[in-house]
């Protein structure tokens, strides 16, 4: 067993991590508060090579592993929650299914402009009625000619506001539930799609999360990614990879968390001492750091397993993202209770971070599902 | 145009609490994070930016033990086309006059139009490579260099002084420049180019190819030491509206106000 990175992953790593700390970071405060979507440090992000990471590079991807691509979604997450979460939809939820489900000719026309950022990748599963409840899905599509219809609404969808290109999904067959659900490529310019509600969120602000409304839109039928019916399939498949991204975005949350609290704690004194010598404080910092280490690995067993091209990993993928969710809210909790009062204004990043990590237990998956995934292929 | 371009790999200490080892000559470094000194990221790009105007190739070279390839490899992925890596283990404790012999045994045999340095590295603030190394080299060397300008076989390099004013020099190649901070805008490394750096061979050259016996060094470490608080200063901390208050409160008391 061999704890050691790749050349290539080391590599990555600390020129990402040079990258987010100049570029990234010091952006973060201020779109958190405007929702302003960052898009001079998204093109610079295309410009590394960080929105097609797992792509191969006859299609203008880099060719990297799912264990790189979760180093550097932390590396980004870590300076800014929504830029990481960003880059992240672009690569699993965008790229990957067009990978791995695409024709020769979808992956051709699409994959090259999602890896340049000249089109932002957004991906539409959540409803306004069926979030976690994934076969209860109301958007339909039905087949006229050399198109299909699409009708419905999906909700909270990331990068949306910004994104050229679409993964939705949408029953062919409602009668068959689950198993009548289809997946298309969308592109924004399509008759009868259109934006509706910008969300105010209470975290990752900066993403341009919108509504998403088909009436009767018409989507030609070389966009159906798959087989009619496949969508549920490539959804599970798709969340699979997704869960390592966002079980690496709660660990760079954590760090960051961390690394402000560690900082506060030698610089704040009460009672003539930095609070960083009282043992109440150490108890927490140690607690955090372990946290962030379990939950790193958990992530990159999850990506060591994609990489061995396992089928199916979804209770990995699922522990990863659980995990990580829950420790990055209860680290992000302790750094606020460590900054004490300050930690509660917009004076410190930890107010900002707190507000960031509650949604990792929420997106792609809230904690729940992701345990029953666990238990379920515990039980089976 | 053949470049050559001198880096080296440096502990990130500027925001890091810096403790001095058992030795008394080193700091720990166990838990620091290490990458190109600073000012070489600035050299390195500027020698990118005259290889892609010029054509030709771009060497890089580093005196450094084996991490040190990491940054060699970050090198190659921005654009450098051969890496060699002096092995520092060979030739014990350094100082800069050292370096620079080591680095001229290895320059010396290569085809050099310019050598480009960074101006002072961050872990040892000699500031003394670049410059001895033009000297024993033979060669014209500008240092601080913030611009430059090549017009055929002349260099227009810049060097910013202190007032504001800018000095202009005017030399012939072969020449020397070790770069200041500011000159570009160093480039990052994009995946792809990183993905094929990682496969590059680099060159190692030891106490096999270079007579350690023939490096000399004219100054030895003695130690490293926090110097001690002076009697009557007083260090404060907390946050900067704290600061200001017992600053503010500091000033009342002396009768300053």
């Amino acid at each position: 067993m061999d704890f050691e990175f790749t050349k290539d992953q080391k590599m990555l790593q600390e020129e990402v991590r040079k990258f987010a700390d100049a570029h990234i970071a010091p952006d973060a405060a201020e779109i958190d508060q405007s929702r302003d979507f960052p898009w001079k440090n998204i093109k610079k992000t295309a410009e590394m090579g960080l929105l097609g990471i797992i792509v191969p590079e006859k299609y203008g991807g880099s060719g990297f592993d799912y264990i790189s691509l979760a180093i550097a979604i932390e590396e980004l997450s870590r300076c800014c929650a929504s830029t990481g979460v960003i880059v992240a939809v672009n690569n699993s939820l965008v790229t990957y299914p067009i990978v791995a489900f695409g024709t020769e000719e979808q992956k051709q026309k699409y994959l090259p402009a999602l890896c340049s950022g000249e089109k932002l990748g957004a991906f539409g599963l959540t409803e306004p009625n069926a979030g976690s409840d994934v076969a209860g899905m109301e958007t339909t599509a039905r087949l006229e000619g050399d198109h299909y219809i699409i009708n419905g609404t999906k909700r909270f969808i990331t990068n949306a506001g910004e994104a050229g290109t679409f993964i939705v999904f949408a029953s062919t067959d409602r009668n068959l539930k689950h198993k009548g659900i289809s997946t298309f490529i969308v592109e924004r310019d399509t008759p009868g799609f259109s934006l509706g509600k910008h969300e105010d969120l209470m975290g990752v602000r900066a993403t341009a999360n919108c509504e998403l409304i088909f009436e009767d839109a018409k989507i030609p039928k070389e966009n159906l990614l798959g087989k009619e019916g496949q969508g549920f399939m490539i959804a599970m498949n798709v969340l699979d990879v997704s869960r390592i991204d966002i079980g690496a975005q709660a660990v760079g949350i954590a760090q960051s968390a961390l690394d402000e609290s560690v900082k506060y704690a030698k610089e704040r004194k009460a009672f003539g001492q930095p609070i960083g010598n009282f043992e109440m404080i150490q108890n927490m910092l140690a607690e955090m750091a372990t946290q962030i280490c379990a939950a790193r690995f958990l992530v990159y067993y999850a990506g060591h397993c994609k990489n061995k091209g396992m089928p199916r990993f979804s209770r990995e993928s699922a522990m990863s993202k659980y995990y990580g969710a829950t420790i990055a809210v209860d680290v992000a909790r302790k750094g606020v209770q460590i900054h004490g009062g300050y930690g509660y204004t917009k004076d410190y990043p930890i107010e900002r971070i707190y507000r960031d990590a509650k949604i990792l237990e929420l997106y792609e998956g809230t904690s729940e599902i992701q345990k029953i995934v666990i238990a379920r292929d515990l039980l089976k | 145009m053949d470049i050559i371009a001198c880096i080296k790999r440096v502990p990130q200490t500027a925001e890091a609490d810096v403790k001095i080892d058992s030795s008394g000559k080193d700091i720990v470094k166990d838990r620091l994070q290490f990458d190109m000194n600073e000012s070489d990221t600035y050299a390195l790009e500027e020698a990118i930016l005259l290889k892609e105007k010029f054509s030709g190739s771009l060497t890089v070279i580093s005196v450094g033990t084996f991490d040190a390839e990491d940054t060699l490899r970050i090198a190659l992925a921005k654009g450098a086309d051969n890496a060699i890596r002096i092995k520092a283990e060979d030739f014990g404790e350094l100082d800069g006059y050292k370096t620079a012999q080591l680095l001229k045994a290895v320059i010396k045999d290569l085809k050099h139009d310019a050598i480009f340095t960074g101006c002072i590295a961050t872990d040892d603030y000699y500031s003394q490579v670049g410059v001895t190394l033009a000297e024993l080299l033979g060669m014209p060397h500008a240092s601080l260099v913030t611009k430059i300008e090549i017009d055929g076989n002349t260099v227009h390099a810049y060097r910013e002084l202190e007032g504001g004013l800018l000095e202009h020099l005017a030399m012939s190649l072969p020449a020397l420049f070790t770069i200041q901070t500011g000159i570009n805008e160093p480039r990052y490394a994009s995946l792809i180019a990183i993905r094929r750096a990682a496969k590059k061979e680099i060159k190692v050259i030891g106490k096999e190819e270079i007579n350690a016996e023939d490096i000399v060094s004219f100054s030895s470490l003695e130690k490293l030491f926090t110097p001690p608080v002076g009697e009557r200063a007083e260090i404060l901390s907390g946050t900067l509206d704290e600061i200001g208050t017992r600053v503010q409160g500091i000033v009342k008391e002396k009768g300053l106000l």
